[in-house]
């Protein structure tokens, strides 16, 4: 069994706005997660890579800018390649309340728009991490 | 919960770290350090404002940040604006565009048009400001690693348009070292990235020497987490690392620190913000005057854009962000700002629709027409506890700036990623605040509403086909230009970088053979490398 529940933090695409990305690393890890942040612009191609090469539990994406639709619709083919569609995949940010059930088609098991209580966000990996 | 405050017993903090009393005295205002920093407006040490007169001779500039889809559809938006009577332009460029890449990039995709308007090439630019009087109206392009070349555009298009360059005005955002801590749009490692900051510096002082060729940006530093007088001591240590640097070029201060300019946020509490600008002016005053020799008073001004930004915004209620943005505007005014870009209501989650940005210029516009703003300069000062909280302020800063260089300045400071972590550090504590109710947000942890009786919030439409006509445009100009010629230019650029030369010249030569910005900006990263991020916590 492993000790402890290991999450990716990656910011997609171009957008440069990591606050959020970077306040949500440090409340993972205060809650006793340990943590990968992947940095600024990764393709889709890169988070499906370093999911499978960290193996990790969790894969989040911060999103801010509003390119996270065709993004989470490129990255879900390539989870299937790599046989990760049984991580848990999150998103957080700035995600228009229209974009949820699209969301959840594609694939994603949990949405936590800016203002999310941290609790939010590690009850539900700690809930939903197999 | 409650809103209730508790009966003073509890210390007042501000977000600078400074204990605020219930009343002050002329005894505070002397234990701080006295009036000796205040002075007249228009002089030394400039802690009134910069001019003499200020608004009473002509009211702040209103630049509100404008950009999407593409050239055409922006320069529509901004003549839109210039007809609402806006007095100055603040051009927004998509994402590609400021991390250097074209439009037919394969990271692009999904990208273009989407932040801010695309360019590929000087076209892009001819088209975006067809029909504006560019004497008349300043421009300000928010661009940072890829500034040189869009400065070199920007001047290119100009020069192409009849106006002589050496007396052209605008402004450039081009901070790089922020970009590194906030906002990131880098594209070469620190060091090179300062050299060309350096080299827009002095080529606009020898060439364009109205022309303002770096404001730099405390905004998003603060936007990322900083406290307000963190947000301005490292903009100090920035603009000194960009002053060190022009200087070994062998300029004199006072050739180019008069078109140094500067750009704050606004958010938070109002006497905080006004007495941060305030101790601003007369402490970058002080170090122009006594750390540099300055003797051109004009070296010595803090000119600068203030406006709110995201952070001062939420996404919940988002009407009340019109009185929040109001409230932003009255502190630029108070503050002495020389130009604002007033965030807008609805900017917490979009792209803003011309109806807020319209609200926005109306709110500033009210403030200069209506309430008695330009009426009188620094209309704050004299008050016990404005003076008291100016020397307390300005002395923050000054400890702020000395433990900086104290850890080996800016520049390896932000190369190894210790300021970043700073300020994430501070943006997680705000944020743990305002998620336990700490820190009241009205709307957000306070006065909350059901979700149902909320707006349908309006969302900025992506434009798939403008993304298109954009890539087939950029392409039907490599098929009709110079292609010599621009191997030539691009040539240049190569040999210049490495051998440490000045790049501007070559990139000039570059923009006005239709180069693109993702060809010169390929030959710079040839000879500098790309910028590893440091992930330090």
């Amino acid at each position: 069994m492993k000790s402890r529940i290991r999450v990716l933090v990656a910011k997609p695409g171009l957008d440069g706005h990591d606050q959020g990305a970077k306040v949500v690393v440090r409340a993972l890890m205060d809650a006793g997660f340990e943590v990968i942040y992947s940095g600024l612009r990764q393709s889709p191609e890169a988070v499906a890579r370093i999911a499978l090469e960290e193996d990790v539990d969790v894969i989040g994406l911060s999103s801010m800018a509003g390119s996270h639709m065709q993004f989470c619709r490129r990255l879900r083919e390539l989870l299937e390649e790599n046989r990760l569609t049984g991580k848990l995949w999150i998103i957080g940010g700035n995600i228009p309340k229209r974009d949820a059930a699209e969301l959840q088609k594609i694939g994603l098991h949990g949405i936590f728009p800016t203002g999310s209580q941290f609790e939010e966000i590690t009850h539900f990996i700690k809930e939903n991490v197999t | 919960m409650t809103t209730e405050r508790d009966s003073g017993s509890k210390p007042v903090i501000n977000e600078s770290g400074i204990e605020v009393k219930t009343l002050y005295t002329a005894e505070d205002v002397d234990n701080s350090g006295g009036i000796e920093m205040v002075g007249n407006p228009g002089e030394y040490p400039f802690t009134r404002g910069i001019h003499p007169e200020m608004y009473r001779k002509r009211p702040w500039t209103m630049r509100q940040y404008t950009g999407f889809a593409n050239a055409k559809k922006t320069n529509e938006r901004f003549k839109y604006l210039i007809a609402n009577g806006q007095t100055g332009l603040n051009v927004a460029f998509d994402l590609p565009t400021q991390i250097g890449l074209d439009t037919d990039d394969p990271m692009a995709v999904g990208e273009i048009g989407r932040v801010g308007m695309a360019v590929d090439t000087l076209q892009d630019f001819e088209i975006a400001f067809d029909g504006i009087d560019l004497e008349e109206i300043t421009v300000s392009l928010t661009i940072n690693g890829a500034a040189a070349v869009l400065i070199a555009m920007y001047l290119a298009m100009a020069e192409k348009s009849g106006y002589d360059i050496s007396k052209l005005r605008g402004t450039a955002q081009n901070d790089i070292l922020k970009e590194f801590i906030g906002r990131g749009t880098w594209i070469f490692p620190v060091e090179p990235s300062v050299k060309l900051v350096c080299d827009t510096i002095e080529y606009c002082a020898n060439h364009a020497p109205k022309y303002t060729p770096v404001s730099v940006c405390g905004y998003h530093i603060r936007e990322s987490g900083a406290d307000p007088a963190e947000e301005m001591a490292y903009a100090f240590c920035i603009a000194k690392a960009y002053t060190d640097g022009a200087l070994e070029r062998g300029l004199d201060i006072d050739e180019f620190a008069g078109r140094l300019s500067f750009n704050f946020n606004i958010y938070g509490n109002i006497f905080e913000q006004v007495a941060k600008f305030r101790a601003g002016r007369g402490l970058w005053a002080k170090i122009m005057k006594e750390e540099y020799g300055a003797k051109n008073p004009r070296s010595m001004w803090l000119r600068m854009i203030a406006g709110g930004g995201g952070n001062g915004l939420y996404a919940e209620q988002p009407e009340v962000n019109i009185m929040r943005g109001a409230y932003y505007a009255l502190i630029g005014a108070l503050g002495g700002a020389q130009t604002m870009a007033l965030c807008c209501y609805d900017e917490a989650y979009t792209i803003p629709s011309e109806f807020a940005q319209r609200l926005s210029l109306r709110t500033m516009q009210l403030l200069a027409e209506e309430s008695g703003l330009c009426d009188t300069v620094d209309p704050l000062a004299g008050s016990y506890y404005v003076e008291t909280l100016t020397n307390q302020m300005r002395e923050r800063m000054e400890q702020i700036m000395a433990e900086v260089d104290a850890q080996g300045g800016i520049v390896k400071q932000v190369s190894e990623g210790v300021i970043q972590s700073r300020v994430s550090a501070g943006a997680y504590d705000t944020q743990r605040k305002i998620l336990s109710g700490e820190i009241h947000k009205v709307g957000v942890n306070c006065y909350e509403m059901d979700e149902k009786e909320e707006h349908e919030p309006q969302y900025h439409p992506y434009d798939e086909v403008a993304a298109q006509k954009q890539i087939d445009a950029t392409n039907a100009i490599k098929a009709n230009r110079d292609q010599a010629e621009v191997d030539r230019a691009l040539a240049k650029i190569k040999d210049d970088a490495e051998s440490g030369t000045n790049v501007m010249p070559a990139i000039m030569e570059a923009v006005k053979a239709y180069a693109t910005v993702g060809e010169i900006t390929n030959k710079l990263t040839e000879v500098f490398g790309h910028y590893q991020e440091p992930i330090r916590f």
